[in-house]
């Protein structure tokens, strides 16, 4: 492929950019890149889209800070009537709930990119672990912001985690005293998710994301598939002119979303009634599907301290095998990934099935999950030829792909009263 | 990254870091502190007056929704105070007069009307609150539920 790539097309004249705020941001770059890394499948323009949507939630959430009141009284009306008496009053709202949203799609597909294009090894090893660290952050921030209208739904969800927490052995009581401030939601809850929300989470993500990006340059860049290839190029206009284009695509589908889909806003809430199927925010509905099939312990202890562990640790466990900046490692690799696709969803949807028409107990649920885990592992290896960096390619596919079947599941097959689609089908 | 770099930390560094990881602990333990809630040391006992005995008919269940509990009398004139949350995570569960039984809309747990569990994910049967009964009339102590793992007939209270 490189071959055929026109010298001369990249000696374009740079784009004129003047004034402090361009300058500032043409800063943020190096002056020359290489080649390889602007080729769109390197990156997806994913950091650079995250960065953007970030800087949108901050200008659109300074707009909403003067509207709303941080209290149970004013919360919600506060949001009806801006959304009703201002003009743009709801598009504001809408722009900021969907970045957020999307912030946390495109940040979700950043960490996919980054850990199957082996750029996070080495010198990029700290710099995964700050990114986890952002990822945690902007979770928070989202789950914050989700109390702040006060509606029925927002209610509720975050009693349902508040409780979540109280499962915990030991320190359940405290943890849960710490996020709400109470024994349940109220003020105090309110109060202290504003703040969360509007000051230590951002500032915090600030500081961590410049480490971030200074990481990135630190590294030399992004990694590229052929590293010993080097072929730089100036980054204006070849780069910038990509950010812009990307830029301007990113604006026009918040903008039609938007204008096409309102952000959500149901009943004000009542402490005195759970509303019918009470959903917590999607990128939660996975944790809570799990925990229709195991007890609170091993849902929110045990299993996220094992993925913390395996994500933290992925980067310590390589020495020189591994093939820096190709994709999946090996072509071998790539195989391995779409199978293992493939086998976690199946394995996730019947588990589920199965213990839906209580045939098996939680116990015997993760059993069958770990032997069936194990078997495809020794598969993998005997018949699938993985080496040890392929390895921890399947481990790391089997977790996401496994997330994301519980997340379609609560979305989509959970009827009324959290009860199985399905099973209402099949009888 | 192939040379070898020998790190040496002289008493500098040493003090440097220290301060760093004191003044980081610091604010950490500052954060959490503000954070935490300071629980009343006293203990207050509130009674809801629940109303006459002669009110509440045999076999019937009744809901006091502002201060969170179900009220059953048994046919053999005994009483029964449930929390009216459910114990798998909290939501606020409702009775159905026609299936006697309670039903919580988060995850589909259903307690019969004794407070078992009837399906899960819950496991545990409805908190009970405590009773007294004084010169004809039921006082309700909301702010103390007794956990329990199942019904017991000596968790009835009588006139
Ligand atoms: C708001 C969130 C984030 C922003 C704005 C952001 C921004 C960026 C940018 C602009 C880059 C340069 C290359 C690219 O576009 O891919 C980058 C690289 C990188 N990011 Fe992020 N990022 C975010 C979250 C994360 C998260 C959650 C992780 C991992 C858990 C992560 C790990 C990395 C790594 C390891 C690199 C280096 C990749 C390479 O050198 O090829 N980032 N990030
Ligand atoms: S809170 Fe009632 S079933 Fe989960």
């Amino acid at each position: 492929m490189q071959s055929n790539i026109n010298n001369n097309a990249y000696d374009n004249k740079a784009i004129p950019l003047k004034g402090v705020v361009s300058k500032f941001f043409l800063h943020l770059h190096p002056a020359k890149i290489n080649v390889q890394a602007l080729k769109y499948n390197r990156t997806f323009g994913l950091g650079g889209i995250a960065a953007l949507l970030i800087i949108i939630l901050v200008i659109t959430g300074m707009i909403l800070r003067f509207v709303y009141v941080p209290s149970i009284k004013g919360a919600y009306d506060s949001i009806v009537n801006y959304q009703n008496d201002v003009w743009f009053g709801h598009f504001v709202r809408n722009i900021h709930y969907w970045s957020g949203m999307l912030l946390v799609v495109v940040m979700f597909m950043h960490i996919l990119r980054v850990f199957y294009s082996n750029s996070i090894y080495f010198e990029r090893r700290k710099n995964w672990w700050y990114g986890l660290v952002i990822f945690m952050l902007v979770v928070s921030a989202n789950f914050t912001g989700y109390l702040l209208p006060w509606d029925s739904l927002s209610y509720w969800a975050v009693t349902i985690i508040a409780n979540v927490f109280k499962s915990i052995p030991f320190c359940g009581n405290w943890l849960s005293g710490i996020l709400l401030g109470a024994d349940q939601v109220d003020e105090t809850t309110l109060m202290r998710f504003y703040h969360f929300h509007i000051g230590l989470i951002p500032v915090i993500l600030f500081i961590v994301l410049i480490i971030h990006f200074w990481l990135v340059r630190k590294a030399k860049g992004v990694t590229v598939a052929n590293s010993s290839l080097v072929k730089m190029v100036s980054v204006n206009p070849n780069l910038v002119y990509k950010e812009i284009v990307v830029s301007l695509l990113v604006l026009i589908v918040l903008f039609l979303l938007s204008l096409f889909f309102n952000a959500p806003l149901n009943e004000k809430s009542n402490p005195l009634v759970s509303p019918q199927s009470v959903k917590a925010p999607w990128y939660f509905i996975g944790f809570q599907e799990l925990l229709l099939h195991v007890s609170p312990i091993v849902g929110i202890v045990v299993i996220p301290l094992i993925i913390c562990l395996f994500l933290f640790g992925v980067p310590l466990l390589v020495k020189d095998d591994i093939n820096v900046g190709v994709w999946f490692n090996s072509v071998n690799g790539k195989r391995l990934t779409v199978l293992s696709v493939i086998f976690s969803v199946i394995l996730t949807f019947v588990i589920v099935l199965l213990q839906s028409y209580n045939i098996i107990n939680q116990w015997f649920l993760i059993g069958i999950y770990t032997i069936v885990v194990i078997l495809w592992f020794f598969y993998s290896v005997l018949y699938l030829k993985a080496g040890r960096v392929e390895l921890y390619i399947v481990t790391f596919t089997i977790l996401v792909a496994t997330y994301i079947t519980l997340i379609i599941i609560g979305l989509m097959l959970r009827g009324e009263g959290m009860s199985f689609i399905l099973k209402q089908h099949i009888g | 990254m192939d040379e070898i770099r020998i790190k040496k930390i002289n008493r500098r560094k040493f003090i440097k870091r220290l301060i760093v990881i004191i003044l980081s602990f610091e604010v950490f333990y500052l954060l959490l502190a503000t954070l935490s809630i300071r629980r009343k040391k006293v203990k207050q006992l509130i009674l809801f007056e629940a109303g006459d005995i002669s009110n509440f008919e045999n076999g019937q269940v009744y809901l006091f929704s502002s201060s969170h509990f179900f009220l059953y009398r048994f046919n053999d004139g005994g009483f029964l105070a449930m929390l009216n949350k459910c114990t798998h995570l909290g939501c606020v569960i409702s009775y159905s007069e026609k299936n006697k039984r309670f039903d919580c809309p988060c995850h589909a747990s259903s307690f019969d009307i004794n407070g078992d569990v009837l399906s899960s994910p819950a496991t545990r049967a409805l908190d009970i609150l405590p009773i007294v009964i004084d010169r004809g009339k039921i006082y309700v102590d909301v702010d103390n539920p007794i956990h329990r793992d199942s019904f017991d007939i000596s968790q009835l209270k009588y006139a």
